[in-house]
């Protein structure tokens, strides 16, 4: 890496080789070519005109959105409590088969509102789609924890176990999972807390939750109640944050 | 020697019953009311098996022919968001990590950039989306700017806490020697924060580019709306692979930054 | 050389650290600070350059009052103090060449150490430092490769490469062995001695202190109760200092042997490290 050489009797030093100084420039330099010629091919569409508008837009937008119209929270109450289920029905079903690998694989790489519009075409609109969009999403993401979280288990507790003759499934039940739990359970619950903001917006696709509601309202251009639907979802995605972030930090 | 069987169960996870109780039949309330609330349609539901039928035979043929000109300017645009919006991501996310660590930021200015992080994570990206199309108009540079906050949110709030976790003797001995904010920061912060940050910005092109995906289905460009199109059309083979695009996307994604972390490391 | 002036720091606490404390040290000259934890040893020493913010008093440091100082002209005057710590406190991932030439930071613009080129003044001066310490074969080895000894060695490089007029030393040994403990006090005096500086020196071992220092001066509860040469540092001036103990054992007896590393410099010994 770094060297110090002599030229002509005085010792210099440099923090790489030139050959290695050289990789380092040309690195940095493909880099930023590349994200030059990104932006270029990005933005050969984009009508700047609208850029420039944006912030009067933006104050136009605003204006018509406040004062946000409080009388439509009776009508959100239903839609919000579909949300809560989708999220939490989805995440329990998530942890309790995690099937073929495919799944998972597939899991990781597709978002849930994605799985929510393959869904809505399969299984028709509603909280079901939604619910198993969740629940499809969360498996990759809970295992993939899962699984850095047994990487990281001590191996002399299970080498204990197996030592006083217990079959393969008492070495995992004692041995291997009491000490995943606390992981285990903080993974869930945050996975939770995650799923909650998910859900949210589900119903844009059709599947069900306080995100239809949404849909509808901006279809209509009706902005007050998209600004209570956006102040609704705020509080309850801080809410379960919250009552995440004090289970996890229990368990802990 | 006492002969009476001495009981043992395991000590419970809650140990006040009342509470164990309450808590327990709160939750088992909770799950019956909930599962009430789910609307099966099996009507519904076996017109769709027939559907999921085509769909996973559409995975085992999936048609990339017919469509592949929207595939390509979908998955084009994709990329280059999440080129383009994880490189300025990681830009604004460096100053605002700073701003947002306790041990190196003045008051204010911690309070502001924590304030600003936690707006940016509380927001569903699919909802900035919809609110930039609304300001700037269809197309990839509204979801460049959706992804941008995202990436500034995620970054500068782990880099925060990355910077707070700093070993602070190094700190002090640089600032001893006399050297400037800007110097310090160099020596004493970056080279132990480096390494995790480069982890981090790895994961988040990854992150990046499955929103770039999600994005798309609200008008802000990337292969969501080509996904959504195929899938309005009941075009399922074309829609399968599309899936399976974004899927081989994001696994060699996941590999290469597999690779540049442990290298980093 | 170094003037301090009634010196006081309280904490927000509420705790007083170091009460109305006066000191003059002048050039070349060692001085070995003792005292109980918490008799504001360490307070003292950050509070000459700033490091943490007297609430009284004075410090000057040749003509310049460094107590009234601005920002940037603390920076400046931090050139002039080199200081060394118990930990060591290097940053681990740079290599030692990296380490020591962070001493001259204060001397170079950002851009210039940021992309590490410096001048060819200062790798000289760097190269010259690392001989001295004996450390010339392992210039391109990570810090954290390094052992305690070597460290330590590494962290006073970097504070000799400051050329500074002063010392600031706080535990320096706290953390080494008792024979590379020796091996690095050797080193701290003999420096000190080469270049005409002054040094505080923050000492827990009293025998060591005994040992190497040409002054000693003794803080209990942020005041000074002892100043002046180590032979006079008897039973009874240790208890006022430090409490109730049996003193004999723990002071250096005229009589005692050193072993046969007592009058090899430190800087040959550094190869056998």
């Amino acid at each position: 890496m770094p060297v110090q050489s002599t030229a002509d009797g005085t010792k210099i030093w440099r923090r790489r080789t030139s050959r290695a100084e050289w990789l380092h420039f040309l690195g940095w330099a493909s880099l930023v070519l590349i994200v030059a010629v990104a932006w270029r091919v990005m933005t050969q569409d984009t009508i700047w005109a609208f850029v420039s508008d944006a912030p009067r837009q933006a104050g136009d937008i605003a204006s018509r959105m406040l004062p946000p119209r409080w009388s439509y929270l009776g009508a959100l109450w239903k839609p919000l409590w579909d949300t809560l289920n989708m999220a939490t029905l989805g995440t329990l079903l998530a942890f309790v088969r995690p099937v073929a690998l495919l799944i998972i694989v597939a899991s990781r790489s597709i978002n849930a509102i994605i799985w929510a519009l393959v869904l809505v075409t399969i299984l028709g609109q509603g909280v079901l789609a939604g619910i198993f969009a969740i629940a499809l999403r969360s498996i990759g993401f809970i295992a993939k924890l899962l699984y850095e979280a047994i990487e990281e288990i001590s191996t002399e507790p299970v080498e204990a176990i197996r030592a006083t003759g217990a079959s393969p499934p008492q070495v995992l039940a004692w041995g291997v999972w009491p000490q995943i739990t606390p992981a285990f359970a903080g993974i869930c619950v945050f996975r939770w807390d995650i799923n909650i903001r998910e859900a949210t917006v589900l119903g844009l696709v059709g599947a069900g939750g306080i995100g239809l509601n949404l849909e509808s309202s901006m279809n209509v251009l009706a902005w007050p109640q998209v600004t209570l639907i956006l102040i609704v979802i705020l509080v309850t995605v801080v809410i379960s944050e919250w009552i995440s972030a004090r289970i996890r930090h229990a368990i802990i | 020697m006492s002969t009476v069987a001495r009981h043992w169960a395991p000590p419970p996870l809650i140990a006040n019953w009342r509470l164990r109780y309450a808590i327990y039949g709160a939750l088992a309330l909770y799950l019956a009311f909930a599962l009430t609330t789910i609307d099966v349609n099996w009507a519904r539901i076996s017109e769709g098996l027939v559907r999921s039928g085509r769909l996973l035979a559409g995975f085992l043929q999936p048609d990339f022919a017919s469509r592949w000109g929207d595939i390509v300017t979908g998955l084009l645009e994709s990329i280059t968001m999440t080129i383009t919006s994880t490189a300025v991501g990681i830009l604004i996310s460096i100053p605002f990590g700073l701003g947002a660590a306790r041990n190196i930021a003045p008051l204010p200015i911690y309070a502001f950039c924590r304030a600003f992080i936690a707006v940016s994570r509380s927001m569903q990206e699919v909802i900035i989306a919809i609110l930039l199309v609304v300001l700037f108009g269809f197309g990839p540079f509204a979801g460049f700017l959706t992804l941008t906050f995202a990436t500034i949110g995620f970054l500068a709030k782990l880099l925060a806490e990355d910077i707070e976790d700093i070993d602070p003797a190094p700190l002090e001995a640089i600032r001893a020697t006399g050297a400037g904010w800007w110097q310090v920061l160099a020596y004493a912060v970056l080279p132990q924060v480096a390494p995790r940050l480069i982890g981090l910005s790895m994961y988040r092109v990854d992150i990046n580019f499955r929103e770039s995906a999600v994005v798309g289905i609200v008008g802000a460009g990337g292969i969501g709306a080509t996904l959504n199109t195929a899938m309005d059309r009941y075009e399922f083979d074309s829609a399968a692979a599309i899936l399976l695009v974004i899927i081989g996307i994001v696994l060699a994604c996941e590999y290469a930054s597999g690779f540049i972390r442990a290298k980093v490391q | 050389m170094l003037v301090i002036e009634t010196l006081t720091k309280r904490y927000a606490t509420g705790d007083l650290a170091i009460d109305k404390v006066s000191l003059s040290i002048p050039s070349g000259q060692v001085v070995g600070l003792i005292g109980p934890s918490g008799a504001g040893k360490s307070s003292l020493i950050r509070c000459v350059n700033r490091l943490v913010e007297p609430s009284e008093g004075r410090v000057r440091l040749g003509n310049t009052d460094l107590t009234a100082l601005s920002r940037s002209g603390l920076s400046q005057a931090r050139r002039r103090m080199g200081m060394i710590f118990q930990e060591y406190a290097l940053v681990d991932r740079l290599t030692v060449m990296e380490n020591v030439l962070s001493g001259r930071l204060g001397y170079v613009g950002f851009w210039r150490s940021f992309l590490r080129r410096f001048p060819q003044a200062d790798i000289d001066r760097a190269f010259a430092v690392l001989d001295r310490v004996g450390l010339t074969e392992h210039v391109d080895k990570r810090a954290d490769a390094l052992s305690g000894g070597q460290r330590q060695r590494v962290g006073i490089a970097r504070a000799v490469v400051q050329e500074p007029d002063l010392l600031l030393v706080d535990e320096p040994t706290a953390s080494l062995d008792p024979k590379t403990s020796r091996q690095i006090m050797r080193l701290i005096v003999e420096v000190c001695a080469e270049r005409q500086l002054a040094a505080i020196v923050n000492i827990h071992d009293v025998a060591l202190a005994q040992m190497f220092v040409q002054r000693i001066v003794g803080l209990r509860r942020g005041k000074v109760v002892f100043d002046g040469a180590p032979d006079r540092l008897t039973p009874a001036v240790l208890t006022e200092i430090y409490g109730e103990e049996d003193w004999a054992a723990t002071i250096r007896k005229a009589d005692e042997a050193d072993g046969a590393d007592a009058d090899v410099p430190a800087s040959e010994l550094a190869l056998a490290l």
